[in-house]
C-alpha cells in the first residue's frame, strides 16, 4: 500500500481494515491494490462522457445504453468497472431534467465519473438534492424552466446512476471526440446541463 | 411472481430499526408508485449481520408534494419488497 498518508489516522485506520480483510481471506494485498490502482488511475468522468458522445452519435447506442447501462460500458471498454452493480443511464430531455444523489453515502458509477466531488459526499447535498432540488441547481448555476419536470433518483451501492445529457447542438456534423470535451463530470451527476 | 409490479401503488412501511436500512426516514410512511422491478437482492438490514436473504427490489417514484408537502419533483428510490406494503 502507499505510504504517503501513512502519518494520519485514518490511513492507520484504513491498513488495520485492510489486514483483518487479508487475515479473514477475503482479500489478498494485491488485489486490494488492483482496485484502488483502477479506482484512482482508470476511474474518469472522461469515460462517462465516451458514454454520452457515443449515445449522441449513434441512436443504437442511445438505446442499448437505456436498456442495459452495464452492456453499453463494456461495449466502450468499460465492463470491469462497471461490474457489481446495475448501472442506470437516465436521460434528459426539453421535458424532464434527472439528478443523481446519494442520500446513504455518496454511491455513483466512480468508472464512469471518477472520484466523487466533495459535495457529492456532503450532508447538504444528500439532504437537499431530494428535499429541494431546483434550488440546488440554482446554486450550481442551472437554472431550468418551471415547466420542466425534475427526477432526483437516490442511488444506492446496488443502482448506480449516470445522467445522458441533452444532446448537444450541431451533434450530427462535430465529431465524438470534441462531444466527449463538452460533457463534465457535473452534467453526468445532473448538476450541469451537460 | 413478485409481490408488485410496476405502476402499483405502494407505501413505505413506518419502521424505525435499531440497525442499518436502506429506508430511509424521508420515504417512512409515504405512498409511491413502482417504476420498475429490479431483480432479487440481499437485504440489506439483514446482510450486515450476516444473514443473506435475498427479496424482490423495486425502484418507486414518490411526488414531492406527498413526501415534503410541496414541491413538482419526483424522487425515485430502490425500496426492498419487505419494506413495502399495498397503499391504502
Amino acid at each position: 500500500m502507499s505510504g504517503e498518508h501513512g502519518e494520519l489516522p485514518i490511513a492507520a485506520r484504513v491498513r488495520r481494515l485492510e489486514e483483518r480483510l487479508i487475515a479473514a481471506g477475503l482479500a489478498t494485498d494485491e488485489e486490494l491494490d488492483e482496485i484502488l490502482e483502477r479506482v484512482f488511475t482508470s476511474a474518469s468522468p472522461v469515460n462517462g462522457a465516451r458514454m454520452v458522445a457515443r449515445s449522441w452519435k449513434d441512436p443504437g447506442y442511445r438505446d442499448r445504453l437505456l436498456a442495459d447501462g452495464n452492456a453499453a460500458a463494456a461495449e466502450l471498454g468499460f465492463g470491469a468497472g462497471t461490474r457489481g452493480y446495475l448501472l442506470k443511464a437516465v436521460e434528459n430531455t426539453p421535458a424532464v431534467h434527472n439528478m443523481i444523489v446519494c442520500t446513504l453515502c455518496s454511491c455513483y458509477p466512480t468508472a464512469l465519473l471518477g472520484p466523487s466531488p466533495s459535495w457529492y459526499k456532503s450532508f447538504a447535498y444528500r439532504s437537499r438534492a431530494v428535499r429541494e432540488p431546483r434550488a440546488v441547481l440554482a446554486e450550481f448555476g442551472l437554472e431550468l424552466p418551471d415547466s420542466t419536470e425534475i427526477r432526483v433518483w437516490d442511488a444506492n451501492s446496488e443502482t448506480r446512476y449516470l445522467v445522458l445529457p441533452l444532446r448537444a447542438e450541431g451533434a450530427d456534423e462535430t465529431d465524438e471526440s470534441v462531444l466527449a470535451s463538452l460533457v463534465t463530470r457535473n452534467g453526468l451527476i445532473g448538476t450541469a446541463i451537460r | 411472481m413478485t409481490k408488485f409490479a410496476a405502476g402499483s401503488r405502494v407505501r413505505a412501511r413506518v419502521a424505525d430499526p435499531d440497525g442499518h436500512t436502506r429506508l430511509p426516514r424521508y420515504a417512512r410512511g409515504h405512498t409511491g408508485e413502482v417504476v420498475e422491478v429490479r431483480a432479487d437482492w440481499q437485504l440489506p438490514d439483514e446482510a450486515v449481520r450476516g444473514v443473506f436473504r435475498a427479496e424482490p427490489v423495486y425502484a418507486v417514484r414518490f411526488n414531492a408534494a406527498e413526501l415534503w408537502g410541496s414541491g413538482s419533483h419526483s424522487v425515485i428510490l430502490d425500496l426492498w419488497e419487505s419494506y413495502l406494503e399495498e397503499a391504502p
